[in-house]
């Protein structure tokens, strides 16, 4: 099997290019850093493509054992536990490899034309190569433990990443905020990785779906399944960002737009997602555990729907917008319908990821603003952006035949047999979203340009030839950035085909398990009649969007002062991050200010070196007087210690 | 015939007045002839050991302990001649300079 | 029983212990001094009470009549005064004395619980030693014991005594007025 051997390669190519940007890249060429930084996942994501190319169903799961790790216990007692570096290929670790390397690879190259000016280019480099390790090691891994690495270094490279520019206090909270939301979801991961171990004996995934297949649902009522399911799904929330633990991403925003395309649309969150994917076995066996996954998909998708209607900044758009489409795919795995989840991830790694992309071209054209209100009739100045984003735009909006429509079809549809309360909701979404992605599009590139003539360093200049960046209006942005812009364009048109027929999901079969088919009559026709009504309310939105973003842009102003107060909740992201910071963080804040400070730090950890400081001190001046130079008290002393002796070796004499 | 322990006792009252006078005396020659009356004690008790085990070890140590006393009154008397030398004083309160 | 051994331990035990509460009582220390001597005269009558005679010889004359000599010597030398009332101890006072006190009394009572009555000088001598009808202590006896068994002991005494005179030598002579010693005149 050639395919195999390089399958460790794959993680660890990323890792020697953090290493080498890490360790040299101070010193080192910008061209040198861009080499290395490119050639790493460039033989990634070239190992991937040769895998896939030779990859063949009979063979999968392919187990590749690469060394032994944790041995605990010994064989044959109930508390044996072993842990290996091993990684395990089948078609969902093959599917998620390709996005990941592929997008990743793309984002790279990106980033090269994007990071081109900033001072820290190779520690940039180094950490998205980093992240790039990480990531491959959590879709590969070949147990919980293995993948909980993964988990935890993808975390701590968003922080990195998004902390990028930490001189700047926002970034550096945003940091800390992602880091600290996340290790809340780890928490629940692990307590259901304690679960497993506990139950199962073994975090390998073999192993624990081997133990786990022979159980029976759980349809009476919660059980042991359930709280693993539960508890899983907690990581995944905090990982994926979904209710209540979505905080971060839009602050995660304050990151570069290209970190922000790859770990915050395209891999990163998407982690969760492939977790409970793989750990299907386990949710299928409890149902109100998928119910609950269900629920929260739903709920998030709306929520966040809702909230990216009004935001004005492009990038807390998108933000919003992630947030939403994560919630379909969970939608689709608490129905039970995970290869559709799964396909939804690809698609939305394509058009998400090209959006991200292009709104960094966007606002590298206007010179580094964000907020839409001052842009507006930028297609006559980045045509070729203008493009690709209303591409991604349509995809993401639902408009046959692109990607977007048939993922979120399915996966409307497989609700839709679930439980129709989950289809309206989804179509509600639907429309919405519709609605704010095309407002996106047309508060930025329709209408008249509202931004000030600026260059690069935000001077307002009257327009005049002075090479590339010193123009006073919008400029396209270089080739190095619109490549991988056209790739993702193209996947977003063409990607969504291989869902036709459900091949995809036929594809998944292996590892989902039976593909469940329409097979009822009626159904046949009730799933058109679904597309039908999901492709109108894509219009609608458009449409909408339209209507109060071009032809009468005097009306969102007047709807927006009509709902009122409503209204500026909605804009205030219904105020949960006052509600967050009031609930636990100043309260936690508060309390390891007067008691872990000041009490425990200070009171008993200081106070007791200083106290054993002062005390000796105390004590030595006391005894000091000891030693005051007259002969008659040293005489004394040495009669009463005399005295002490003889009584003592009497006592012990008479003792006898 | 007296016992043993009679001349012990007479030892120990003449140990306890050199202790004594160690420890009230001012002058400092007077607190060495104190250290003279100790060891004078003290070698009475080795003599009537001597005698009570019928060895004459007793005696020959008593011999030395006289050499060695005769050594220390020498270079004792010689330091407190120095000392009277640079402090002026015999008072042994007044010889404190090695306090802390 | 009363025997004249008794008797005359009593007399020579009263004048050393007179001696020596003495010694404590006078504030001029040439009184000390000569009560010092008193306590030595009486004790060397102690030792030939006990067979010591070579011992209490030696006390008489190195003792009382060379250490104490220069102790008097010393004294007037130094023109020593009586002593004045300065604040003592408190330490000597508070815990010396009781101290010293304690320990003495409890080995007197010690002693004299334990202890027989008889005699001390009951018993036989090592009769291979100690030649017949001679006291054990004279200085045929001991001088052998002197010179085989302790000769390592009576060497490293002399040493010390050398050392003794050089130490005493160099502490009390005056120091040297500047310019050194006189140089050697030349011719």
């Amino acid at each position: 099997m050639t395919q195999n051997p390089y399958l460790w390669l794959i993680p660890t190519l990323p890792l020697a290019g953090a290493a080498i940007n890490g360790f040299l890249g101070r010193r080192s060429s910008k061209k040198a850093v861009t080499t290395i930084a490119l050639v790493f996942p460039g033989l990634a994501f070239a190992l991937a493509l040769k895998i896939a190319l030779g990859f063949s169903s009979a063979t999968a799961p392919y187990v590749f054992q690469l060394a032994h790790w944790i041995r605990s216990g010994s064989i044959g007692l109930p508390n044996y536990f072993t842990a290996d570096f091993a990684f395990y290929l089948d078609q969902l670790s093959l599917v998620m490899l390709l996005v990941v390397t592929g997008v990743g690879f793309l984002i790279h190259v990106y980033s090269v034309g994007y990071m081109s000016d900033d001072p820290s280019y190779y520690r940039f480099f180094t950490y998205l190569n980093l992240f790039m390790f990480f990531m491959l090691t959590l879709i590969l891994a070949d147990n919980y433990l293995m993948m909980f690495v993964g988990w935890e270094g993808v975390g701590l490279a968003s922080y990195l990443l998004i902390g990028f520019w930490f001189t700047k206090d926002s970034a550096a909270s945003a940091g800390k905020k992602a880091f600290i939301v996340n290790r809340i979801g780890d928490f629940g991961f692990l307590i259901g990785l304690f679960l497993i171990i506990q139950h199962f004996g073994s975090l390998n995934f073999t192993d624990v779906f081997a133990k786990v297949a022979p159980l029976g649902v759980e349809s009476s009522g919660p059980g042991l399944l359930t709280a693993i399911g539960i508890l899983l799904m907690v990581g995944a929330c905090g990982k994926s960002a979904q209710i209540p633990l979505y905080v971060w991403l839009p602050d995660a925003m304050e990151g570069p737009t290209p970190v922000s395309a790859l770990i915050h649309a395209a891999t990163m969150v998407t982690a969760g997602v492939y977790m409970v994917a793989r750990s299907h076995v386990i949710f299928e066996r409890a149902p109100i555990a998928l119910t609950v996954v269900a629920i929260i998909g739903t709920l998030t998708a709306l929520f966040a729907a809702t909230i990216g209607i009004t935001q004005t900044d492009i990038k807390k758009v998108l933000a919003y917008s992630t947030v939403s489409q994560l919630g379909y795919m969970f939608v689709a795995c608490g129905v039970g319908a995970f290869s559709a989840g799964i396909f939804h991830l690809m698609t939305h790694a394509f058009f998400k990821g090209l959006l991200f992309l292009g709104a960094g071209s966007v606002i590298h054209a206007v010179g580094g603003e964000q907020d839409m209100r001052k842009m507006g009739g930028l297609k006559t100045y980045i045509p070729t952006t203008f493009t690709v984003m209303l591409i991604a735009t349509a995809a993401i909006a639902g408009i046959p035949p692109l990607a977007g429509f048939w993922s979120k079809d399915e996966i409307l549809w497989k609700a839709f047999e679930a439980n129709p309360a989950y289809w309206v909701i989804g179509a509600i979404t639907a429309f919405i979203t519709s609605f704010y992605m095309f407002r996106l599009l047309f508060m930025t590139f329709w209408g008249d340009y509202k931004g000030i003539q600026v260059d690069d360093h935000g001077h307002a200049h009257a327009a005049h030839a002075h090479g590339d960046h010193g123009h006073g209006e919008p400029h396209e942005s270089p080739m190095v950035m619109l490549a991988p812009l056209m790739v993702l364009a193209l996947l977003s048109l063409v990607g969504g085909l291989v869902g036709i027929h459900h091949g995809f999901g036929h594809f998944l079969e292996p590892v989902f398990g039976e593909f469940p088919q329409a097979v009822t009559e009626g159904s046949g026709n009730t799933e058109w009649l679904l597309m039908g009504i999901s492709v109108l309310f894509s219009f609608g939105g458009l449409a909408l969007a339209y209507i109060l973003y071009v032809s009468k842009p005097y009306l969102p102003e007047k709807i927006s002062t009509s709902l009122g107060s409503f209204y500026d909740a909605v804009v205030n992201k219904y105020y949960v991050d006052e509600i967050y910071a009031k609930l636990f963080v100043k309260p936690l804040v508060d309390g390891s200010n007067s008691i872990l400070w000041q009490g425990v730090d200070r009171k008993v950890i200081d106070d007791s070196v200083n106290n054993a400081a002062d005390s000796a001190r105390h004590v030595s001046d006391e005894v000091r007087h000891m030693q005051s130079g007259n002969l008659r008290s040293y005489a004394g002393w040495i009669a009463a210690g005399a005295a002490v002796l003889i009584a003592y070796m009497i006592w012990k004499g008479i003792r006898q | 015939m007296v016992p043993l322990s009679y001349y012990l006792v007479l030892s120990g009252i003449l140990f306890a007045c050199g202790v004594t006078g160690f420890l009230i005396k001012r002058n400092i020659i007077t607190i060495f002839m104190s250290i003279e009356l100790m060891l004078n004690g003290v070698n009475l008790s080795f003599v009537a050991f001597a005698a009570h085990w019928h060895t004459l070890s007793g005696q020959v140590f008593v011999f030395f302990v006289m050499v060695v006393a005769a050594a220390e009154a020498a270079v004792g008397l010689a330091i407190i001649i120095s000392v009277y030398r640079t402090r002026e004083t015999l008072n042994v309160d007044q010889v404190n300079l090695l306090k802390l | 029983m009363i025997s004249v051994h008794l008797v005359l331990f009593l007399v020579f035990g009263a004048i050393a212990v007179a001696g020596a509460v003495n010694l404590l009582v006078q504030r001029h220390p040439i009184n000390s001094a000569l009560s010092l001597i008193a306590v030595m005269a009486a004790l060397a009558g102690e030792y030939l009470l006990l067979g010591a005679e070579f011992v209490a010889a030696v006390q008489v004359i190195v003792y009382a009549g060379a250490i104490m000599v220069l102790f008097v010597f010393t004294i007037m030398l130094l023109n020593a005064g009586e002593e004045e009332r300065t604040q003592g101890s408190r330490v000597a006072f508070m815990f010396g004395i009781p101290g010293m006190l304690l320990g003495s009394l409890l080995v007197a009572w010690v002693v004299l619980k334990h202890s027989g009555t008889e005699a001390v000088n009951a018993g036989v001598w090592d009769s291979a030693s100690i030649p017949a009808r001679s006291v054990p202590g004279s200085p045929e006896t001991i001088g052998p014991l002197l010179f085989h068994e302790f000769l390592l002991p009576f060497e490293i005494t002399s040493i010390l005594i050398l050392v003794a005179i050089m130490g005493a030598v160099v502490l009390a002579s005056r120091p040297t007025a500047p310019g050194g010693p006189p140089q050697k005149v030349k011719d």
